[in-house]
């Protein structure tokens, strides 16, 4: 992929906040439901509407959700407090976002990527989410007004942010990054990881500096809803800002949004104008100091993580060998895709580990829910019938698309798809055939030219529909050979 | 010893905590208002005096921690009683002027 700082004296340097919304059955500090897409302005309270007189209490889930995140982390999880932060947009009721400030509830972690390259967690802490503001442009589709309307189902939703430390240095990384974070929180069920319901939004925090210098200023991207457009934007405003300081200007702190349409970044607001939020500690809630039982138990329940579920599949599948890319893409794609059950039941059940792994990354994971519901039973008896040669590669992928989309057992699939083996003496007799009428290329074969196989597997899969397996054909082929060599 | 917080308060700097909180001050105002505001810093400079070595920062008055309360889902008010409050209500939403120069 094209960035603008490779190869150049330049040096990308990046930090990323990324907003979790938990998946907790209510808000933060009020008993309303937490759900995405009901209708507008009816999971709201008192208490998230800001009405006087209505006082806020901390959801339990959510500080043990947190603390999770903290342990999957590596980082310290700690008593903490929580603070207002004061701003005038009309997204929350109160005028303030309840949020925490001096004392994050999880600090100093860090996170691995798969490459290898650690990236620090300076903290993560809990605050409530902001309503969602529709804003009508100039001109708009309501009497020609120009303002916005809000929805306060969001606010109050508990959110955890995640703030890396400036340890990224390219686009690519910046997504591995959030990849592998949503990962982890899809791994311990914090999160769904929807990226494109707002379920984990992203601000990256961006400068350039000549490589080994000096930090330069960093401009803060908004409205970053995809991987894809993170790592666009990333390598956009690089661009943009070594142009700056190239033709001797100074790249000035603020906000910026990225514009999906149009690739670019424009201003939002300048940083001074909204930079003093006032935070003050918030009277109304006391401090959260999660309990040492509490932190052994969410250690305990802990699930395996997204690197040492891909470390287990490698090494079954590699079988001590250096794994291949294609085997390690097809671990990642496994793992992230929530199948490495399946593949590890598979080949519990004695099927191939590279077949299962081969199916599970390829088929299976063109629809990941449906694979997730299949029974382990099945998947393993089909990856068993393609090994032993009852079935073919092309007949297994077709089975195993039946099974994704309708649902049954293998056998059966095959079955109905005419999709039977063909029995030795039948598959003998299609071999015959074919040596029949290629009496040449048979001689080269029985010369020891191992390539001519290959043509007469084709062959052989011609005059039998497809229905016969390679594998059993190159088997008959090396048999017949040894025959006729025979004294 | 202490600088009397009375010197340290400029009417700028409460000019600035005004516009932070969306006020509007006359010029009168804003001078009243410094003097008090440092009159009141300067009564809870006092506390400064005092010898606090031993003390640690409270970063809440109550004697308490870990006030929660189970992840169960509790009533809302219904969309009638929510737009009640609202100066504008279109679609079941509020309705509010653009601020600054926000996202499109």
């Amino acid at each position: 992929m094209s960035d603008v700082t490779t190869g150049s004296e330049w040096e990308v340097v990046v930090g990323l906040e990324v907003h979790v919304e938990l998946r907790t059955a209510t808000k933060l500090f009020c008993s309303c439901p937490n759900s995405f897409g009901d209708v507008p302005n009816t999971n709201v309270c008192p208490v998230c509407l800001g009405l006087p007189g209505s006082l806020p209490v901390l959801n339990s889930r959510a500080v043990e959700m947190a603390a999770t995140v903290g342990l999957a982390l590596n980082a310290r999880v700690q008593p903490s407090r929580f603070h207002r932060k004061n701003y005038f947009y009309p997204d929350m009721p109160k005028d303030y976002q309840i949020s925490q400030y001096d004392l994050p509830i999880c600090a100093a972690g860090w996170l691995d990527l798969p490459d290898g390259h650690r990236v620090g967690v300076e903290r993560a802490h809990l605050e409530e989410d902001t309503g969602k503001s529709t804003h009508l442009g100039g001109g708009g589709r309501l009497h020609g007004s120009d303002g916005s309307l809000v929805d306060y189902n969001r606010a109050g939703v508990p959110l955890v942010e995640v703030v890396s430390a400036p340890d990224i240095r390219s686009a690519e990384q910046a997504r591995s990054y959030v990849a592998e974070l949503r990962s982890i929180l899809v791994a311990t069920g914090v999160s769904d990881g929807r990226m494109e319901e707002g379920s984990l939004r992203v601000d990256a925090n961006v400068s350039v500096r000549r490589r080994g210098g000096t930090l330069g200023t960093r401009c803060e991207i908004k409205n970053l809803n995809s991987l894809r457009s993170l790592g666009r934007a990333i390598e956009h405003d690089a661009a943009r800002q070594v142009a700056v300081v190239e033709s001797g200007r100074q790249v000035s702190q603020e906000t910026r949004h990225w514009n999906e349409e149009g690739g670019h970044t424009v201003p939002l607001r300048s940083k001074e104008e909204a930079f003093d939020y006032r935070y003050f500690p918030e009277p109304d809630l006391v401090p959260v100091e999660p309990p040492g039982e509490l932190l052994d138990r969410l250690a305990s329940e802990m699930p395996p993580l997204p690197a040492e579920r891909r470390r287990r599949l490698i090494d079954l599948a590699s079988e001590g060998r250096q794994p291949s890319r294609a085997a390690e893409d097809q671990v990642a794609t496994v793992v992230d895709l929530g199948l490495d059950d399946l593949v590890l039941g598979a080949a519990s059940r004695g099927a191939s580990t590279r077949l299962a792994l081969a199916r599970a990354a390829n088929e299976a994971a063109t629809d990941p829910s449906a694979a997730r519901g299949l029974s382990v039973e099945s998947f393993a008896k089909l990856v068993s019938m393609e090994d032993s040669g009852r079935l073919s590669a092309t007949q297994a992928k077709a089975v195993l698309a039946r099974m994704l989309g309708e649902g049954g057992s293998p056998e059966q699939i095959a079955a109905s798809l005419g999709y039977e083996a063909l029995d030795p003496s039948q598959l003998s007799a299609a071999v015959e055939t074919v040596l029949a009428t290629n009496g040449a290329e048979w001689q080269r074969f029985v010369d020891g030219d191992e390539k001519v196989a290959g043509f007469f597997v084709g062959q052989v899969m011609r005059v039998t529909g497809g229905k016969a397996d390679g594998r059993a054909v190159r088997q008959v082929l090396a048999q017949r050979r040894l025959d006729s060599l025979a004294p | 010893m202490l600088q009397s917080m009375a010197e340290r308060i400029s009417v700028e700097q409460v000019a600035h905590v005004a516009r932070l909180s969306r006020l509007r001050l006359t010029g009168e105002e804003l001078e009243r208002f410094a003097s008090q505001m440092a009159a009141v810093l300067d009564h809870a400079a006092d506390v400064a005096s005092l010898d606090l070595e031993q003390v640690l920062p409270t970063s809440h008055p109550l004697p308490l921690v870990n006030v929660l309360r189970a992840d169960q889902p509790g009533p809302t008010l219904s969309q009638q009683e929510v737009l009640a409050a609202a100066p504008e209500a279109v679609d079941g939403r509020f309705s509010v002027p653009s601020i600054l120069a926000e996202a499109p």
